[in-house]
């Protein structure tokens, strides 16, 4: 019964494909071999590569780039889970080394400072899947449009503050459940205020869901952050500064991952959310200036 | 009628269910030990195997999981579940269950850039080839006697393998809009240990 291998790459079905192996599940920024390490000891579904997690972005300021590609091939050498690793906004160049390096998902990510303030990556042209932030439906429309077989909530990295990916979570499900309840007379309208693919935006109203697999992300720093997301209606969490930035990494990686298995489950949460020691130190969102707010990159 | 599972833990959960209600059989979520009673079968779906090990050994499942097997539960493990499963890895982690008497490769195929489709003859599934979908999958590299190849790609590279009430593939059928595998792992599941 041996079928010949037609290899059949880098399609829709394999690249949205992996996003769905990865529900349920936490994806965490490390910066070295060993974070990394422990990330995947912890049970992390994934890692994100890269120098600095984002609260050290922030406090560093001036121009964040793609990581050195060593530090990256020496992170994908360490694990076996999925290696992720962020371009700037519209920098397909970064993209394709990413890609050349072996990286399983790029993050076309408002953390780093954009390349291009018009224009997105064109993701169609890539056999590496790509995960983009959204704060609204039609964001992450424009980003599946491009080519995104993953979405994540954008919420402000580094602030160690949930409220904003709460927000973009909220907006974004809400959306869904309004267009699932029009008549299809009205999506046409809807597409156009959305500036979203008509398309898609049939696509979802027909299924009642994203086409790709949504995360949370930006500000989750405790086991409840996570669980909070999940009861939200998330699909899984990415956690940035959230775990290395805490008194002790080892112990909330742990917590945070139970957290994400059993975010309906109180009393697990109650039990993982003894003994953490100090979750990181926050940030008041409605403090920052607008040119601070990672958020705002991007459209 | 036959009472399936699926394991709860992490990965493409729900594609699983949503398969399982268009052929008319309910489904329930495993997480933990006291959710595998009164089951006939179980599968472990496609995901991080990694981390779906070690958060078998965490929530403590490993041992009620090998009993209840022992005692007649039936098990499909798709992708990463097809690792969990396994006697052995031809690397040092994960530490699968040992239900299984085959040696996997995990990504066999390489990395996420690798990932592919193409068309299955599968022994068993009659009618058209299953259309299959592997993501950084595994590969199984040795069988003990007593395990049937049902299905290969290119030469000597199974994909699809059976031992009595155990069946491992390395795709995800769950990911298609084709029930015959799940069909197949019902009829075993519903059919006396």
């Amino acid at each position: 019964m041996a079928t010949e291998i037609k290899p059949n790459t880098g399609t829709w079905a394999v690249k949205s494909g992996l996003a769905q192996m990865l529900k349920g599940g936490v994806i965490m920024d490390v910066v070295t071999p060993d974070q990394a390490k422990i990330a995947e000891n912890a049970g992390a579904v994934a890692v994100m590569a890269l120098e600095r997690v984002p609260s050290d972005i922030r406090a560093a300021g001036g121009v964040a780039r793609m990581s050195d590609p060593q530090m990256i091939a020496e992170i994908i050498e360490s694990v076996t889970i999925p290696v992720m690793a962020k371009a700037r906004i519209g920098h397909f160049v970064e993209a394709q080394v990413l890609e050349a390096l072996g990286t399983d998902y790029i993050d076309e990510s408002e953390v780093l400072t954009p390349a291009d303030e018009n224009n997105h990556i064109n993701k169609h042209d890539f056999s590496v899947p790509f995960v983009c932030g959204a704060r609204d439906l039609g964001e992450a429309l424009r980003r599946i449009g491009e080519g995104a077989a993953m979405i994540r909530t954008k919420g402000e990295a580094g602030s160690g503050n949930i409220v904003e990916a709460v927000r973009h979570a909220r907006k974004v499900l809400g959306q869904i459940n309004h267009i699932k309840g029009m008549e299809i007379d009205e999506l046409m309208a809807t597409a156009r205020d959305l500036k979203a693919p008509y398309e898609l935006v049939k696509e979802i109203h027909e299924t009642g869901s994203l086409p790709v697999v949504n995360f949370a992300a930006g500000g989750i720093s405790t086991p409840s952050d996570a669980a909070l997301m999940m009861q939200i209606g998330v699909d899984g969490v990415f956690v940035g500064s959230g775990i290395f930035k805490s008194e002790n990494p080892q112990i909330m990686a742990d917590a945070i991952v139970k957290a994400t298995t059993h975010y309906k489950d109180p009393e697990m949460l109650a039990s993982v959310s003894k003994g953490l020691g100090a979750s990181m130190p926050g940030l008041d969102v409605r403090n920052m200036p607008e040119s601070e707010q990672f958020a705002t990159r991007g459209w | 009628m036959a009472s399936i599972g699926v394991l709860a833990i992490q990965g493409d959960v729900l594609e699983h269910r949503k398969m399982l209600d268009s052929i008319g059989i309910e489904s329930s979520e495993v997480r933990l030990p006291e959710h595998l009673d009164d089951l006939d079968g179980l599968i472990i779906p496609g995901g991080e195997s990694t981390t779906i090990v070690q958060l078998i050994d965490i929530y403590e499942l490993r041992t009620p999981l090998v009993d209840k097997v022992n005692e007649g539960l039936a098990v499909w493990g798709t992708c990463a579940g097809m690792i969990v499963i396994a006697k052995n890895l031809n690397d040092k982690r994960p530490n699968p269950l040992g239900l299984m008497d085959i040696e996997v490769s995990r990504n066999a195929f390489g990395r996420q850039i690798d990932s592919f489709e193409t068309d299955l003859d599968i022994h068993g599934i009659d009618g058209p080839p299953m259309h299959a979908i592997f993501i950084r999958a595994p590969l199984v590299t040795q069988i003990g006697s007593g395990v049937e190849i049902l299905a290969e790609v290119g030469e000597g590279k199974p994909v699809a393998v059976k031992q009595n009430r155990l069946l491992a593939t390395s795709f995800h059928p769950e990911l298609t809009a084709d029930s015959r595998m799940h069909s197949m792992f019902v009829d075993i599941a519903h059919s006396t240990p």
